[in-house]
């Protein structure tokens, strides 16, 4: 690395695109970016490797404007240069595409991506969309409204939007998050292309197998500091895996289900519900029951009614009839989530900030956000005990290792991955006889992942039937007994986990199964290898 | 940071009126010291401070639990004349009941008449959406221009020589006074009600259900609470502290309806609950302060012959700065400069 820099210093055509020379960023007694040396050439595709809080984020957003580093410079092209706001970083030449779209849902492709860029001809801008769309495989309409758009069609709208700036150098933040296997696959194809073309990729994920099938390069950040550059072609998931952590990750004990726990605890029947709003999911007619003792995955990529069949099951949004949810034989579809908390159900929704939880509150205080109505000691007579508060806090942060600066902090104090063990370990404190929960580990580090699929695991061994939406699908492998497809609203017949594999999974997210009275529609296949996301080049 | 900021915004309040003290021709020390500092020198206008404190504080400790909750009540002012309408029913059309009951009964007619207009934009605002900004406020125009024409017409004093004022309370409809001016029994509802509500916000399940409805409606219908009821809810609670506000003003320091019964309280009341910081002992300390000048304002115009509307403008000072201070403390202000590459490496 120090090498690369010198050369840099010294004028030489070797210079890469883009180098860091002791990159310092310190919030408080925190360092998130402990003096970076780093650097990415043209044409690279460089992957960008870290648990959460190992400081990707922040290396990354000092490169694009958003943070000002307290300590070391940037380079561009051997340059020293001062990146103070995004503005400048897309001026020079850095594009970057969010985890969180930044899409105006009401209006076009076209005006969305002119939005983003100097003023110019509508017809014109919506040629060039049209033209470079089709030349990158990821052929868009402009005139589309982006509410009627899929994820994986949105994200193409932000991609094309990066390219349109010309830019030498994309930044992409877990891009596949939301994609089915098949839509990473055509998104693979176009990075691969870019990169021959001499533009270089910065690859933000935490899925090891995609480091393998893309990268040229893999930088591994941990606790704020560069610990490796690995040559993804000579290592294994496993060896990624360990420079990561700094130790084994091991892998989940799953024993198997005892027969004796066989009795449905939560029943679905026919459950429908309309859309609410031109953005929404209607669910229709979904029939399910989980049993004790069992995980049962529902599969499916984002914006397929996940959210919706959530709010559903939590009581937030009532049911037209009560039958259509019951718990341990108690019909609660007009009933709310409280009276559903009564009967042991407990809920994790996907969203960690204003959802599950209230940055501004003290965890202590977030744990009478949910417990309130079950936990007699917490609100006695109307009066909140925050001393009860206080000691679930203590033992769900001791339990599920969540890490946090000082005794009972604001929520908003702790990091994504703590947060969510946290949020889990709230509800399985409890000892729930059914859990509900929403993308477990959604940008979760492989550590804080490891522990909240065992605690699922473990919970529904105990005798509670656990339901858990998901779009990782090796989250979905390893932690259920059964799989469904949740696809436009609709949900698949359900499959042993065992038999399927992520490409059969991949077409029913497609919708491939809505011929109900069918046979299994996709052939169980449980010889092959399941969940091999890696691709040869 | 927090508790700086309203302390800050005092300090430059300070600041500018000795600079508009200076533009006005007066010595800005003097002015100061008259404005600020002699309505604490005497007796009386102790007594008088608390007088104008109490009404401010009532209605700013109710207007706190609205906007926690995320509801802008910003009619306070109306549903304080509606109170003092609703309670005075008692003593003009029944004159002659004057028991023990009187009084008490009155102060509920105040808070109930002002709970129940408050809860008109609430409703309009659970049922069809509108903004309860716009609902309030106009509904403050309806209660001043409803007090005028009931004092004027149905409810005139017949005896009172063509005087726009109904009759005066009798004893049994008055609320004792205290002191040795106008200082009376109101000012202890207050101090009870501001500690009353300070446990309920600190310390209950309601209280808590206020605050996370306030920050997150979305994480409040997970914990089960209903952001409709308490929108409902938190109108009726300010709209009865502003309704129970307005009776004890009439029934103590006026004695009778008549066309003003308020200098725009329910409208500094806002101020008050801004400069407390939401918090009922805070906003005990801001009635305070804003009541200071409101009686600075009139020791000014008598003392220097400089006109007594400097309090109002003092107190949109007051507001726009603690406003400034809570958004400059909380973002910070960048001019945008073009990007070009400097030869420097990024900030050391």
């Amino acid at each position: 690395m120090d090498q690369a820099a010198r050369s840099v210093t010294h004028e030489g055509k070797a210079a890469p695109l883009l180098a860091t020379q002791g990159l310092t960023k310190r919030f408080g007694a925190l360092t998130a970016c402990d003096h970076i040396t780093w650097d990415i050439s043209h044409g690279e595709v460089h992957a960008l490797l870290g648990e959460n809080g190992a400081g990707k984020s922040t290396l990354v957003k000092m490169l694009y404007g958003a943070l000002a580093p307290d300590e070391g410079g940037i380079l561009w092209e051997g340059r020293p240069v001062a990146i103070g706001s995004p503005a400048e970083a897309r001026r020079l030449g850095i594009g970057m595409v969010f985890q969180h779209f930044s899409l105006f849902e009401a209006l076009s492709v076209a005006e969305n991506i002119a939005l983003a860029l100097p003023p110019r001809g509508r017809r014109e801008l919506a040629e060039t969309i049209r033209k470079v769309s089709r030349e990158y495989g990821l052929p868009l309409d402009p005139d589309a409204g982006i509410a009627d758009l899929s994820v994986g069609e949105r994200q193409r709208v932000e991609i094309v939007r990066c390219l349109l700036q010309e830019p030498r150098l994309i930044i992409m933040d877990e891009p596949t998050s939301v994609l089915t296997p098949q839509e990473s696959e055509i998104l693979f194809v176009t990075l691969r292309r870019l990169a021959s073309e001499g533009v270089a990729i910065l690859y933000i994920t935490h899925r090891l197998s995609e480091v393998l099938a893309l990268a040229g390069r893999a930088t591994i950040l941990r606790r704020g500091k560069l610990v490796a550059t690995a040559d993804p072609r000579v290592e294994s998931a496993k060896s990624l895996a360990r420079m990561m952590i700094g130790a084994d990750v091991a892998g989940i004990e799953r024993p198997g289900r005892p027969e004796a726990h066989l009795r449905p605890r939560l029943v679905l029947g026919k459950l429908s519900q309309p859309p609410d709003g031109a953005f929404s999911t209607a669910l229709a007619d979904i029939d399910l029951t989980v049993s004790a003792g069992e995980v049962v995955g529902i599969a499916g990529v984002a914006g397929n009614g996940q959210g919706e069949f959530f709010d559903a099951l939590s009581g937030e949004k009532l049911l037209p009839r009560a039958d259509m949810i019951v718990i341990d034989g108690v019909a609660v579809g007009r009933q709310g989530v409280n009276d559903r908390r009564r009967l042991g159900a407990a809920f994790v929704p996907e969203e960690r900030i204003g959802h599950g939880a209230v940055p501004a509150l003290r965890l202590s205080e977030n744990v009478v956000l949910t417990r309130h109505a079950t936990d007699g000691d917490i609100a006695r007579g109307l009066v909140v005990h925050r001393a009860a508060a206080r000691a679930i806090e203590e033992r769900v942060g001791e339990r599920f290792d969540v890490r946090r600066s000082g005794a009972d902090p604001r929520a908003s104090a702790l990091s994504g991955g703590n947060l969510q063990k946290f949020m889990v370990g709230r509800e399985i404190d409890r000892n729930p006889g059914i859990l509900v929960v929403n993308q477990p580990t959604w940008g979760v580090d492989a550590g804080a992942a490891r522990t909240i699929r065992q605690a699922l695991v473990d919970l529904a061994r105990s005798g509670s039937a656990v339901l858990m939406i998901s779009q990782d699908l090796d989250e979905i492998f390893e932690v259920a007994d059964r799989v469904a497809v949740l696809s436009g609203g609709r949900l698949s017949p359900l499959y042993p986990a065992e038999t399927m594999t992520s490409d059969q999974i991949g077409l029913l997210m497609g919708g491939v199964h809505h011929d109900h009275d069918g046979a299994a529609p996709v052939p169980a296949q449980p010889a092959e290898p399941r969940h091999e996301l890696r691709h040869a080049p | 940071m927090a508790v700086l900021s309203p302390l800050i915004a005092v300090a430059l309040t300070v600041a500018t009126t000795f600079v508009i003290f200076a533009l006005y021709g007066v010595d800005p020390f003097r002015g100061l010291y008259i404005y600020f500092v002699a309505p604490l020198t005497e007796g009386w206008s102790r007594e008088e401070l608390v007088v104008k404190a109490t009404p401010l504080i009532l209605i700013a400790a109710g207007l706190a639990v609205a906007y926690l909750s995320n509801n802008w009540n910003i009619g306070a002012e109306g549903q304080f004349t509606i109170g003092a309408i609703a309670g005075s029913a008692i003593p003009i059309l029944a004159p002659d009941f004057q028991t023990f009951a009187t009084l008490p009964l009155m102060l509920i007619m105040g808070a109930l008449g002002g709970a129940l207009y408050a809860t008109i934009p609430a409703l309009l605002k659970t049922r069809f959406g509108t903004n309860e900004i716009l609902t309030s406020l106009m509904l403050v125009y309806v209660s001043l221009l409803f007090l005028d024409w009931i004092v004027r017409g149905p409810w005139r004093d017949p005896m009172a020589f063509g005087f726009p004022n109904t009759v005066s309370f009798s004893d049994a409809a008055l609320i004792p006074f205290i002191g040795t001016g106008r200082l009376n029994a109101s000012a202890i509802v207050a101090l009870v009600v501001v500690l009353a509500l300070a446990a309920v916000l600190a310390r209950t399940l309601k209280g808590f259900e206020i605050r996370v409805l306030g920050e997150s409606p979305r994480a409040g219908a997970f914990a089960g609470f209903s952001a409709k009821r308490m929108t409902v809810f938190a109108f009726a609670v300010s709209g009865a502290l502003a309704g129970l506000a307005g009776i004890m003003e009439v029934a103590s320091v006026i004695g009778k309806l008549q066309p003003v019964i308020s200098p725009g309280y329910g409208f500094t009341a806002i101020i008050v609950a801004f400069l407390g910081r939401l918090n009922p002992i805070g906003i005990l300390i801001a009635g305070f302060v804003i009541a200071l000048s409101y009686l600075g304002g009139e020791a000014i115009q008598s003392g220097l012959q400089v006109s007594s509307r400097m309090a109002q403008v003092l107190q949109g000072l007051l507001l726009f700065f603690v406003l400034a201070c809570d958004t400059l403390i909380l973002y910070r202000v960048r001019l945008a400069r073009p990007a070009t590459p400097t030869g420097a490496p990024a900030r050391a």
